[in-house]
């Protein structure tokens, strides 16, 4: 590792004029957290120095180990692969194996209490993924899937990356470099040190201001709540086959609430405001829920089940001489495809560490751009959510919605927007800009006046002849 | 098919995509083989069979032309198409992406210039 002297005639940013800090052949850097964002960033750190004939010595440390079922294996989530991050592997050359994926999703089916429409995927075709992050839920019996975020880790070592087993407990800067120490072992020194240990892990604590050698502040967070449904692959199959389902219900301080299909469990998330048992009881009372589970099923007592926190701000400034954040601990997506988000700014900063330098001020131009343009998308995804939640609320805009998409699926051909609005939003397959931007369209807005119209027009009902 | 697998399943002999359509996507075999052949004035003529991480189709996502030849499963395979916009979307915020297919792309023109020497009568 080495301090570059800044080349006459190249751009000098103001407050760097001492040097470019780059890594080259032997440089040591540190990946602190073995979720999605640090297995993304090893992977594509490796291949791309490779790729320069930089040679480099990669630790990754990963406190959980990904082979146990239950929470002390997983990374908590709803496990949805998105359509875009499936597609964007493909092209990378990441494969995601049948033994990964528990059950690919080609439908969403939407319900309400004014009715339930079914949205397929444009192309007709799994390109959506459903995962456990672990090796499954606590209790599981038979082990028929791999973790995603174990098979991830495992292409990170296979790229070089070696992987520590471990918790990192202690940073420490010496001389501007990260030290890393995890319980009983001796203090190592990096070049770099990337930290992706998420919001969900009491290490964030370790760079909170005045600690790190930034202005790093960890992103703003809320609850959510996740439990494991056993129901076995017949009845999946039966219940639920290729489809997720997610539910539009005007519950008291309900927000967003899914069911997932997998192997032979169902994964239940529930975004909204103090989530208490309550909230979980009033879900799985409504009419909707029990309509889409089988009658004999008692319910979600003794399943699997915690309570994560889920990235709703972002963080400011993850970035530092030699420091990076990625994924959920620096800037991610709102609500939707956090692994998604993951991946791109644990790409983002991998190419600026190779190509640019990993100095503040490289970050700065070319890391930071990433994380920006998640920031700016959420900021119009919260307008999404927010007439989302008005139409929640609104029993006649539900049955307008219903009715134009009810309209949309029943003639082939027709430009679907209304369909395509809610699988953008629901899947998170595109930026929150995009989906905006369609419902702002003429014909979108006339049709959806046409169908709140006809939604909730009284309808008078065929006179009977007995 | 497997519950897991991503992608469309396709019979063996099933076409893809036919040579002359136009396209707005590429596509990457997941799982069994994949013909490519190309209806010439002679007939047809066989050019690659390829499989598992290997894409084909990746012209459209360049260019307007329509298919330059038609793809088949050999045995049962799964295919998984990526999205002309999507892809693009993605190589515009970050152009690393494309490096893999630009690589592919040159190994093949490398392995089409081999054939075509290897075609011309010695001087
Ligand atoms: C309810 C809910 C549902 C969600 N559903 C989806 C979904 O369906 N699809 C989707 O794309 N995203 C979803 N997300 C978001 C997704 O979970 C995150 O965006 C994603 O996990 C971020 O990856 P990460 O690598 O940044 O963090 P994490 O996945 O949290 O990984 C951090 C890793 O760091 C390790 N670690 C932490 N501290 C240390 C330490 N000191 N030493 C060593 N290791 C350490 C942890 O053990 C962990 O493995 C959901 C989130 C929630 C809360």
């Amino acid at each position: 590792m080495s301090t570059i002297p800044v080349q006459a005639g190249e751009e000098t940013p103001a407050e760097c004029t001492a040097g470019r800090l780059e890594l080259e052949d032997g440089s040591r850097v540190g990946v602190m957290g073995g979720g999605p964002a640090g297995s993304f960033f090893s992977y594509f750190l490796l291949d791309l120095a490779a790729r320069v004939g930089t040679r480099l010595e990669l630790d990754l440390y990963e406190s959980k180990d990904y082979s146990v079922p239950g929470p002390a294996g997983c990374n908590m989530c709803g496990g949805i692969i998105s359509e875009s991050l499936v597609q964007t592997l493909a092209a990378e050359g990441i494969r995601l194996p049948p033994t990964v994926i528990t059950r690919g999703i080609d439908a969403y089916v939407l319900h309400m209490d004014v009715g339930t429409v079914r949205l397929e995927t444009p192309r007709l075709e799994m390109r959506i993924g459903a995962v456990h992050r672990g090796a499954g839920p606590r209790g599981l019996q038979a082990a028929d899937w791999q973790s995603f975020d174990g098979y991830l880790l495992e292409l990170a070592a296979q790229k070089g990356a070696r992987v520590v087993r471990g918790r990192v407990e202690d940073v420490e800067w010496q001389a501007g470099r990260p030290q890393l120490r995890v319980r009983n072992g001796a203090s190592q020194g990096y070049d770099l040190l990337a930290v992706a240990c998420g919001v969900n892990s009491a290490s964030i604590k370790l760079f909170e201001a005045g600690k790190g050698n930034g202005s790093y502040r960890p992103p703003a967070t809320a609850k959510t709540y996740i439990s494991e449904l056993h129901l076995g692959r017949e009845r999946i199959a039966q219940y639920f086959g290729h489809a997720m389902h997610v539910f539009l219900l005007n519950i008291p301080r309900l927000e967003f609430a899914a069911l997932i299909p997998k192997g032979d469990y169902v994964t239940f998330c529930l975004l909204g405001q103090n989530i208490d048992e309550d909230l979980v009881r009033a879900f799985f009372g409504a009419a909707p829920v029990r309509a889409c589970l089988p009658p004999d099923w008692s319910g979600p007592k003794e399943s699997c089940h915690c309570s994560p926190r889920i990235n709703v701000g972002g963080a400011s400034e993850p970035y530092a001489d030699r420091l990076v954040f990625l994924g959920d601990c620096g800037v991610s997506r709102l609500y939707k495809d956090g692994i998604g988000a993951a991946y791109r700014t644990a790409k983002a900063a991998a190419v600026t560490a190779v190509f640019q330098g990993i100095g503040r001020e490289d970050f700065r131009r070319h890391f930071w751009p990433a994380c920006r343009s998640l920031a700016r998308d959420n900021r119009l995804g919260r307008l999404v959510f927010a007439v989302t939640r008005l139409i929640q609320k609104w029993r006649f805009a539900r049955r307008g919605v219903l009715d134009m998409v009810r309209r949309e699926q029943a003639h082939a051909g027709r430009v679907r927007r209304m369909s395509e609005v809610l699988w953008n939003t629901f899947t998170g397959s595109a930026p929150y800009g995009e989906i905006l931007l369609g419902t702002m369209h003429p014909a979108y807005i006339g049709r959806l006046i046409g169908s709140t119209l006809a939604g909730n027009w009284p309808r008078r009902e065929p006179a009977r002849k007995d | 098919m497997s519950a897991g697998s991503l992608g469309k399943t396709y019979r063996p002999g099933e076409v893809i995509v036919h040579q002359g359509d136009t396209g707005d996507c590429m596509y990457v075999v997941q799982d069994g083989q994949v013909e490519v052949v190309q209806e010439q004035g002679s007939g047809p003529v066989r050019l690659a069979v390829i499989g598992p991480g290997d894409f084909f189709g990746e012209m459209a996502l360049f260019e307007r032309e329509v298919r330059s030849a038609t793809v088949r499963a050999v045995d049962e395979a799964t295919v998984l198409t990526v999205d002309k916009k999507t892809f693009l979307r993605r190589v515009h915020a970050d152009p690393s992406l494309a490096y893999r297919l630009v690589q592919t792309m040159s190994q093949r023109l490398r392995k089409l210039n081999t054939e075509f020497a290897q075609r011309q009568p010695p001087p």
